[in-house]
């Protein structure tokens, strides 16, 4: 069984302009130990789908489908069955590590408390663990800066305070929804090296959200690629990068800059995103397919399971190739 | 912090020798005087008098000797109206009483207020958020002068629990009906804001890492929220208790409770220049002192900064 098995989720907010969709019908597992990427550019979807397995949707925001978790559904599980596994099971790191922390607590409070809480240890106990972490993540002394508060840290040390904090009860599975996008280049790859120690000590799933194709290549064994809220294309990196099923994933490789090649114009996908609270009828890449026919605009492509990959295209392989 | 708490003392005493100046000046400037009556005094007895009192010197000197005796005999000098009491025997004896009917209408308020304002951010948009909004927007928009006669109809005329007015050495009776009709407008100004910091502060990154953490909702609130979401409301509370310690002018006047407010009134119906000065240099002072307390409680709660 896989470690979390996401079935049909959508994502549905209610906003004063009407609904929006951001996440229609994605499916996908993650087994143990496994580095699952989902690629997409900003607004596809992506960073919804993590935050409604997490149950961490804004108020006006309602899940469906299913995201079971070891067989038992996270979208309709009650809140204190869910703080359970939060934390505990699966983890989350966001984004923005400036503002991610409690800026009026002292790091110490903040990480010992997941341990009082989930493990029932004591506090001088907590905070004597917590420190060790943070030591992992390779925070210099930090006995004594774990009683520091969060704004006498640079952001690339926040990461990696928000890492320790989320690694505490070794969860199974670890999000980590852009963890490097606040950051500076140098930084991005400390922060990519950690992951790396982090799945082979502790055997950790880890689902990695980003927009960043290059901090993909070197790490995840899957990667997916989402648009409007939806799956384009799943597959083993290597077979995604070598060869593309979906012109989307095609667009976005070519997106990349490379510098082995002289180049004066950074290559785009030309126009742009969809709007979520109207989609179009067929596949919602269409407006922006070179090779779009007349049948994807009216009709929503299917996924097409072919070896261990699958895609949502009606177009041939060779076709996009 | 100590630098900082000495500094700041040190900048109140120009700020009060200024207050105590443009005092001056206003209430000179404002026509009639404490001895002008009905039927005017003859000239002779009016100079006489206005030589007790000093008010014969020019202005000058009727300030610095003001200011003269408060700093070396701390002497608010006598009322001009009744003619056998201190400024100092006034205070001493109204101060208390608003003192007392006052810190117990900003505990009222301050508590009722916070946690009515968090229940309804935490419950947002919920019947629970629309009856603390109804309640907060009803008791501001409820004048005090209606409040005070609506509590004494229903509790002294109708159920006669309480008695409607006097002060009897502040046993509680007598100290329920002010506290209630001092406080609800006050309440009802920090619900509010309390409300809207605390939903801005429950979109925070980190309140929403603290909910990924698996943290029960009341200790999101109590231990991750609160603090932040308080800081607007130390703001506002700060002179906000100073008005409500130096007494309303309403509720003495309705209650007959005997505070500094009804004197304070009084003495500017009456020219009672030394009353007015005395009451308005003990609200400066205690606007002063917790304008500071309010800074040194916000260093206390944010940690970024530091004096």
């Amino acid at each position: 069984m896989a470690l979390l098995d996401v079935n049909g989720l959508s994502v549905t907010f209610k906003t004063g302009d009407g609904f929006v969709n951001a996440v229609n019908g994605v499916s996908f597992s993650v087994e143990e130990g496994e580095t699952l990427a989902i690629v997409g550019e900003s607004g596809s979807g992506k960073s919804q789908t993590a935050f409604a397995a997490m149950g961490l949707l804004a108020r006006n925001g309602t899940a469906k489908g299913e995201a079971l978790f070891d067989g038992q559904n996270l979208l309709t599980m009650k809140q204190k069955e869910l703080n359970r596994i939060r934390s505990q099971e699966i983890a989350m790191i966001f984004q923005d590590p400036m503002t991610s922390l409690n800026p009026y607590m002292r790091i110490s409070d903040q990480m010992a408390e997941v341990l009082t809480l989930h493990k029932g240890m004591s506090k001088s106990a907590a905070v004597a663990e917590a420190a060790q972490m943070l030591d992992a993540v390779r925070i210099p002394d930090a006995k004594a800066r774990i009683n520091m508060f969060p704004h006498e840290f640079s952001g690339g040390m926040r990461q990696r305070i928000m890492i320790a904090m989320a690694l505490l009860c070794r969860p199974r599975l670890l999000i980590a929804d852009e963890p490097t996008t606040a950051l500076d280049v140098t930084v991005q790859a400390q922060i990519m090296d950690l992951f790396g120690d982090i799945r082979k000590e502790f055997g950790t799933g880890i689902i990695l959200i980003t927009h960043d194709l290059g901090v993909v290549a070197g790490f995840c064994d899957r990667t997916m690629v989402m648009y409007g809220g939806q799956v384009m294309e799943e597959a083993p990196t290597d077979q995604l990068f070598a060869k593309p099923a979906h012109p989307y994933t095609k667009g976005l490789l070519q997106a990349v800059p490379r510098f082995d090649v002289d180049e004066d114009e950074l290559r785009t996908i030309a126009g742009e995103p969809p709007d979520m609270s109207r989609l179009p009828a067929g596949c919602p890449f269409c407006p922006r397919c070179s090779i779009a026919k007349d049948r994807c605009q009216n009709q929503r492509p299917e996924i097409d399971v072919f070896g261990d990959r699958r895609r949502a295209c009606h177009a041939t392989l060779d076709e996009v190739a | 912090m100590f630098a900082f708490t000495m500094r700041r003392l040190a900048v109140a005493i120009p700020t009060i020798l200024l207050l105590i100046v443009i005092s001056f000046i206003l209430m000179f400037a404002a026509p009639g005087g404490p001895f002008n009556a009905e039927r005017p005094l003859p000239p002779a007895v009016l100079a006489n008098i206005e030589a007790k009192y000093g008010l014969d010197q020019p202005y000058w000197k009727q300030i610095t000797d003001y200011i003269y005796n408060i700093v070396v005999h701390f002497d608010f000098g006598p009322s001009f109206k009744y003619r056998d009491r201190s400024v100092s025997d006034i205070i001493a004896q109204g101060f208390p009483v608003t003192l007392k009917y006052g810190f117990w209408a900003f505990v009222v308020a301050v508590i009722s207020g916070v946690s009515l304002g968090i229940a309804a951010a935490v419950k947002h948009n919920s019947w629970l958020d629309y009856l603390a909004v109804g309640i907060s927007i009803g008791a501001q928009s409820l004048p005090n002068f209606v409040m005070a006669p609506l509590l004494v109809i229903v509790f002294t005329l109708w159920l006669g629990w309480l008695p409607g007015g006097g002060w009897n050495g502040g046993q509680w009776q007598y100290v329920v009906l002010p506290v209630i009709a001092l406080s609800t407008s006050y309440m009802a100004s920090i619900a509010r804001i309390t409300r809207s910091s605390m939903l801005e502060v429950l979109n925070a990154g980190y309140i929403r890492t603290a909910r990924a953490k698996g943290l029960p909702t009341s200790r999101i609130i109590f231990r991750h929220a609160l603090k932040p979401a308080l800081l607007p409301v130390l703001s506002y509370i700060g002179p906000a208790f100073v008005l409500m310690i130096t007494g309303s002018v309403l509720v003495d006047v309705y209650f007959s409770t005997g505070g500094i407010g009804y004197y304070f009134v009084n003495a500017a119906f009456n020219r009672d220049y030394s009353v007015m000065m005395g009451i308005t240099i003990l609200m400066g002072v205690l606007t002063i002192l917790f304008n500071l307390i309010v800074d040194l409680l916000y260093a206390w709660i944010d940690p970024k900064i530091r004096y």
